[in-house]
C-alpha cells in the first residue's frame, strides 16, 4: 500500500470525497460517508491505528470533525474531516469501528457539545457532569466567569 | 515479696521491657532501611535520632482519636486490644536466660504457636468494625493468609522440637548449648529457611504484607484507626515480630548460648533475636509484594508439603539416632 | 461521571455472586496523580472498571487559543509535567512546520539531547513509581523508587544548569532553542550518562533475578496488538505488544536520522514486556545523547532574532499535525493557524490519554493487586491525560 495507491482507491470508492496532500492524505467527506469511510480506511487501507479525533469550530460555518488514522506498516496516514454544517451538532460515531474513538469522542462531546450517534457511553469525560456549556466553542467566552466557575 | 505477687511483678517487668525494646526496634528498622536505600533515616530528634521513637509515641498519644460514623463501635474500639493481647502474651513462655522468664510451660512451643495465631481475631475485628471496604478486603485477605501460613510456621517450628525431644522452650534452648540447630546438617538449614519465610508471611511483613498493601488497600485493616488505637496496633504488630524473632533465635540459634560469663546470656539472646529481625527486615526492603493468589499458592503448593516432608524426615533421623544409629 | 457515587453496600446480584463496588482514587496512594477508578469486585477479582478522569483539566486547548506562539511553549510543558520537554517540542514543531521555519542544525541536536535526557528522567520516575505500586511504599518498592529518584536528580541537575529550571523548562522556542550549552556541561553530562548506565544494569539485576517481581509482571495485563492499534496506544506499550513503530525512526524529525539506535520490540504485550522495552530505551536514549554530544555541530541555536514582543512570531494560514515520540508515546499537536499571532485551534493528542483508555479493556479478570501493577505499567501522567 503506497500513498498514491491509497489516494486512487479512495477516489474510486468515495467519489464525493476531496483528497489533498500526501502525508497525511487529507480526505474531506460528507457526513453520510463518515463511518463507511472509516471502515474502508481500516479494512482496505490498513489504517488500524487510531491516532486522535477532535473538532474545530468554524464559527458561522459550523463545526468540523477531524480524525486521524495511521497504517503503521506502510506509513500511510489519513486525516479525515467532515463538516457538520451550520448549527448542527450531530455526527455519527466512529466507536463501532475504532474502539479508541470512545474516549476521544467523549472529550469532543464534552468540549464541543457534538452528540455522536451510536456512541455507547456518551457522557462528559473531562469536565464535571453539572458543567454548563462547551468550552472549546468559539462562542464560549474565556474572560467572563461562567455559572459553574470554581 | 509474697509468693502470689511474683507472677504479677514478673509479667509487669517483661511487658515493660518488651514495650521498650519494641519502641527501639522501630528505630533499628528505620535506620537499617535507610542504609539500604542510601539515605540517613531519623536524625533530628536526639543524637542520631535516638529519641525519635519517643517523639513518635508522644505524637500518637496527642493525636485526635477519630471514629468513623458508620463504624461498629464496640468491635472497632475493642479490636486494637484484642489484637495486642496475644502479641504480648507470647512473651510469657520465652525464657530469656536459664530460669528467667514468666512461665516456663511444659508445652511452651504449643502455647506460643496457639496464642500467636490468635492475632487474626483482632485483625478481623478491626477490618470488619471499621466499615470500610479497603479494611474489609484486607480482613478477608488476613484470614486467608494467616491460616495458610500458620501451618508451615508450626511445622517448621516443630523440627527443633523433635530434635530436642521436648516442647518446653528452656529444654530446647538447653539442647542447643553444644550444637545450634541451625547448624544441624541439612535439616537445620532447611527448617530455618522455612521458618523465616513462614514467619515473614505469618507476621504479614513485606513481601507478604497484602493486608496492609498500601498501594492497593491504602492501609488495609487499620486504615480508619488513628492516635492511640493506631499506636496499639502498631505496637502489637512489632511485638509479634519481636516475639517471632525471639522464637527463631531460641529454636535455631541456641538462645543464650555464647561466649562470656552467664550474665551475658540474655544479651546474646537479644543480639540473636535482633539478627533474625534484621533478616526479616532485609527481606522486607528488597522484594516487591506478591499477589494474594500467588501467596496462597506458595503456601499450599510449596511450603506446606515441603515442611511436612521435612518433619517426617526429621522424625526418621531422630528415631534412627535414638535407636543406636550414628 | 454520571455513574453515581459508588454504592456503600454489598450488592448481591442475580447470579448469586456478591459484588462490591470499590473506589480507587481520586485520593489513593497509587493513583499517580488524581485518577478515580470505580472497580466492581467479585471477591478479589475485578469484573468491571469505570475510569473517571478530568480532575486536572485546565483546558489547555482553549488556553492555547489565547496565547501567542511565543508564549505557549512554556505553558505546553505543563501538560506532561514529568516529561515537560516533549510537549514543548511537539508544539514548536507544529508551528515551524506551518510557518516553514528552518531550525539550525545545532539547535536540532540540542533539542535531541534535551528530549532524550528527558526520556531517561521520565522512565526513571516510571520505574520507581511502578515498583512502588507493586512493592509498596513500606517495602522493596520504595527501595527501587529511592534509587531511581537519586539518578533522576542527576538529570534534573543537568537541566537546571542548562535552563535554570528543574521541572518545567521552556527550553524550546519556535525557530530553535533558548539556551546554548554552558561551559563544561557536555563533560558533566557524559559522566552522568555513565553513572546512569551502570545503575540501570544494577536495577535490571535486582529486579529480573527476583522471582516475586517476575511473578507480578509476567503474563499480567496483556494488550494484544490488535487492541493496541485500535485504541491508538503508542510508545513503549505499542512496542511491548509487538509493533516496531517508533516515530523517531518512522518519521524522523529534528535530525533523528543522523543517529544510530535500535527500536526495542517485545511480543508478549504484558507488563514485563513493557518493562523490557523501557529498560532497552534507557540505553537507547543514553546512546543517542552520546552520539549527539559527539557530533554536535557549531553554529547558531536559533534561526529567529531574539524576542522583542510576545506577538512577534506570526505563522501563515495552515494546518498541520506534528508529533514526537515522547517517553509515553506519540505526543501530537494538531495546529490550525489563521495568520495571526495566536493559533485558531490547537488539539493535544496526549499519549497518556490514549494509553489510559486501555484500562477498561484489560483490567477485568485481574486481581485487585494487578490493577495497580497494570496502571503503573501504562505510566499515565495525569497532567497529560486531563490537559
Amino acid at each position: 500500500m503506497t500513498r498514491e495507491h491509497a489516494a486512487t482507491l479512495i477516489g474510486e470508492r468515495f467519489g464525493d470525497a476531496q483528497v489533498e496532500g500526501e502525508h497525511p492524505l487529507v480526505v474531506t467527506l460528507p457526513v453520510g460517508g463518515w463511518v463507511s469511510f472509516a471502515q474502508f480506511a481500516k479494512d482496505t487501507l490498513g489504517c488500524r491505528f487510531f491516532a486522535f479525533s477532535t473538532a474545530v469550530d468554524w464559527k458561522e460555518q459550523g463545526l468540523e470533525v477531524v480524525a486521524r488514522v495511521d497504517n503503521l506498516d506502510d506509513r500511510v496516514a489519513v486525516l479525515m474531516k467532515t463538516r457538520l454544517g451550520a448549527g448542527v451538532s450531530e455526527c455519527p460515531s466512529l466507536t463501532p469501528v475504532y474502539r479508541g474513538a470512545d474516549w476521544m469522542e467523549r472529550e469532543c462531546y464534552d468540549l464541543f457539545g457534538i452528540r455522536f450517534d451510536g456512541h455507547p457511553d456518551l457522557r462528559r469525560i473531562l469536565l464535571s457532569d453539572d458543567w454548563e456549556g462547551h468550552p472549546l466553542l468559539k462562542s464560549y467566552a474565556v474572560d467572563t466567569p461562567h455559572p459553574p466557575y470554581r | 515479696m509474697p509468693e502470689w505477687l511474683i507472677p504479677f511483678v514478673a509479667s509487669f517487668i517483661v511487658l515493660n521491657v518488651v514495650i521498650g525494646i519494641v519502641t527501639y526496634v522501630t528505630l533499628l528498622e528505620r535506620k537499617f532501611a535507610a542504609r539500604m536505600q542510601s539515605r540517613v533515616g531519623p536524625y533530628r530528634v536526639g543524637p542520631h535520632g535516638l529519641l525519635q521513637p519517643i517523639a513518635d509515641a508522644v505524637k500518637l498519644m496527642m493525636k485526635e482519636d477519630v471514629v468513623p460514623t458508620a463504624a461498629d463501635r464496640p468491635v472497632y474500639n475493642l479490636a486494637p486490644v484484642v489484637f495486642l493481647l496475644p502479641c504480648m502474651l507470647i512473651f510469657a513462655t520465652i525464657p530469656f536466660a536459664p530460669g528467667l522468664g514468666v512461665a516456663d510451660l511444659n508445652i511452651g512451643v504449643l502455647f506460643f504457636l496457639a496464642v500467636s495465631s490468635m492475632e487474626i481475631v483482632g485483625l478481623f475485628m478491626a477490618g470488619w468494625g471499621s466499615n470500610n471496604k479497603y479494611a474489609l478486603l484486607s480482613a478477608m485477605r488476613a484470614v486467608n493468609q494467616v491460616i495458610s501460613y500458620d501451618l508451615p510456621f508450626i511445622f517448621s517450628a516443630l523440627v527443633p522440637v523433635l530434635l530436642a525431644g521436648s516442647l518446653r522452650l528452656s529444654e530446647i534452648a538447653g539442647a542447643q548449648q553444644g550444637l545450634w540447630f541451625v547448624f544441624y546438617p541439612v535439616i537445620g538449614q532447611l527448617a530455618f529457611v522455612a521458618f523465616i519465610v513462614s514467619t515473614v508471611a505469618a507476621e504479614n511483613r513485606a513481601p507478604f504484607d497484602i493486608l496492609e498493601a498500601e498501594s492497593e488497600l491504602v492501609a488495609g485493616f487499620r486504615v480508619e484507626y488513628s492516635g492511640m488505637k493506631f499506636a496499639l496496633i502498631q505496637l502489637g504488630e512489632y511485638a509479634h515480630i519481636l516475639g517471632a524473632s525471639f522464637l527463631g533465635a531460641l529454636l535455631f540459634l541456641g538462645a543464650w548460648a555464647g561466649p562470656g560469663p552467664d550474665w551475658m546470656g540474655p544479651i546474646w539472646f537479644l543480639v540473636k533475636a535482633m539478627l533474625v529481625f534484621l533478616l526479616v527486615t532485609w527481606v522486607r526492603w528488597s522484594f516487591v509484594r506478591i499477589r494474594v493468589d500467588q501467596i496462597l499458592a506458595l503456601s499450599w503448593k510449596a511450603l506446606l508439603p515441603a515442611t511436612l516432608l521435612l518433619l517426617v524426615l526429621t522424625s526418621i533421623v531422630v528415631v534412627w539416632r535414638t535407636n543406636g544409629g550414628a | 461521571m454520571s455513574v453515581a457515587a459508588p454504592a456503600s453496600r454489598v450488592e448481591i446480584d442475580y447470579a448469586g455472586g456478591e459484588r462490591l463496588t470499590m473506589n480507587m482514587g481520586p485520593q489513593h496512594p497509587s493513583a499517580h496523580g488524581v485518577f478515580r477508578a470505580i472497580l466492581t469486585l467479585e471477591g478479589e477479582t475485578v469484573v468491571g472498571l469505570d475510569a473517571v478522569i478530568g480532575y486536572l483539566h485546565r483546558c489547555h486547548e482553549k488556553l492555547a487559543e489565547t496565547l501567542t506562539y511565543a508564549q505557549y511553549p512554556s505553558i505546553a510543558s505543563k501538560t506532561d509535567y514529568v516529561a515537560a520537554m516533549t510537549s514543548e517540542f511537539a508544539y514548536v514543531l507544529a508551528a515551524e512546520r506551518i510557518g516553514k521555519i528552518e531550525v539550525p542544525r545545532r539547535a536540532q541536536y540540542l533539542r535531541v539531547i534535551a528530549a532524550e535526557l528527558q526520556r531517561v528522567a521520565s522512565h526513571l520516575l516510571w520505574l520507581g513509581t511502578w515498583c512502588m505500586d507493586m512493592g509498596g511504599a513500606l517495602g522493596g518498592g520504595a527501595t527501587i523508587f529511592l534509587y531511581c529518584i537519586r539518578e533522576r536528580e542527576l538529570i534534573l541537575d543537568l537541566f537546571e544548569s542548562l535552563v535554570g529550571a528543574r521541572l518545567l523548562y521552556g527550553f524550546y522556542q519556535v525557530g530553535g532553542v533558548r539556551y546554548d550549552l554552558p561551559a563544561g556541561w557536555a563533560q558533566t553530562c557524559r559522566q552522568t550518562l555513565d553513572v546512569i548506565e551502570q545503575r540501570i544494569g544494577e536495577y535490571e539485576r535486582m529486579l529480573e533475578d527476583n522471582p516475586f517481581f517476575l511473578a507480578r509482571a509476567q503474563g499480567v495485563g496483556v494488550i494484544s496488538r490488535e487492541l493496541a492499534e485500535d485504541l491508538g496506544i503508542a510508545g513503549p506499550l505499542l512496542r511491548g505488544s509487538g509493533v516496531a513503530y517508533d516515530l523517531r525512526r518512522a518519521e524522523p524529525y529534528s535530525s533523528y536520522e543522523d543517529f544510530e539506535f535500535p527500536v526495542p520490540v517485545e511480543s508478549s504485550g504484558d507488563c514485563f514486556a513493557r518493562y523490557r522495552v523501557r529498560m532497552a530505551e534507557f540505553r537507547q536514549a543514553l546512546s543517542i545523547v552520546r552520539q549527539a554530544l559527539d557530533g554536535l555541530p557549531e553554529g547558531p541555536i536559533s534561526s529567529r532574532p531574539g524576542l522583542k514582543s510576545v506577538a512577534q512570531i506570526r505563522i501563515p494560514k495552515g494546518e498541520t499535525y506534528a508529533r514526537v515520540e515522547g517517553a509515553r508515546g506519540e505526543v501530537g499537536c494538531y495546529l490550525l493557524a489563521d495568520g495571526s499571532a495566536k493559533p485558531y485551534r490547537m488539539k493535544w493528542r496526549g499519549a497518556s490519554f490514549s494509553n489510559l483508555a486501555v484500562l477498561p479493556h484489560i483490567i477485568p479478570g485481574h486481581k485487585v493487586a494487578d490493577v495497580v501493577a497494570i496502571m503503573g505499567s501504562v505510566d499515565p501522567v495525569f497532567g497529560e491525560v486531563d490537559r
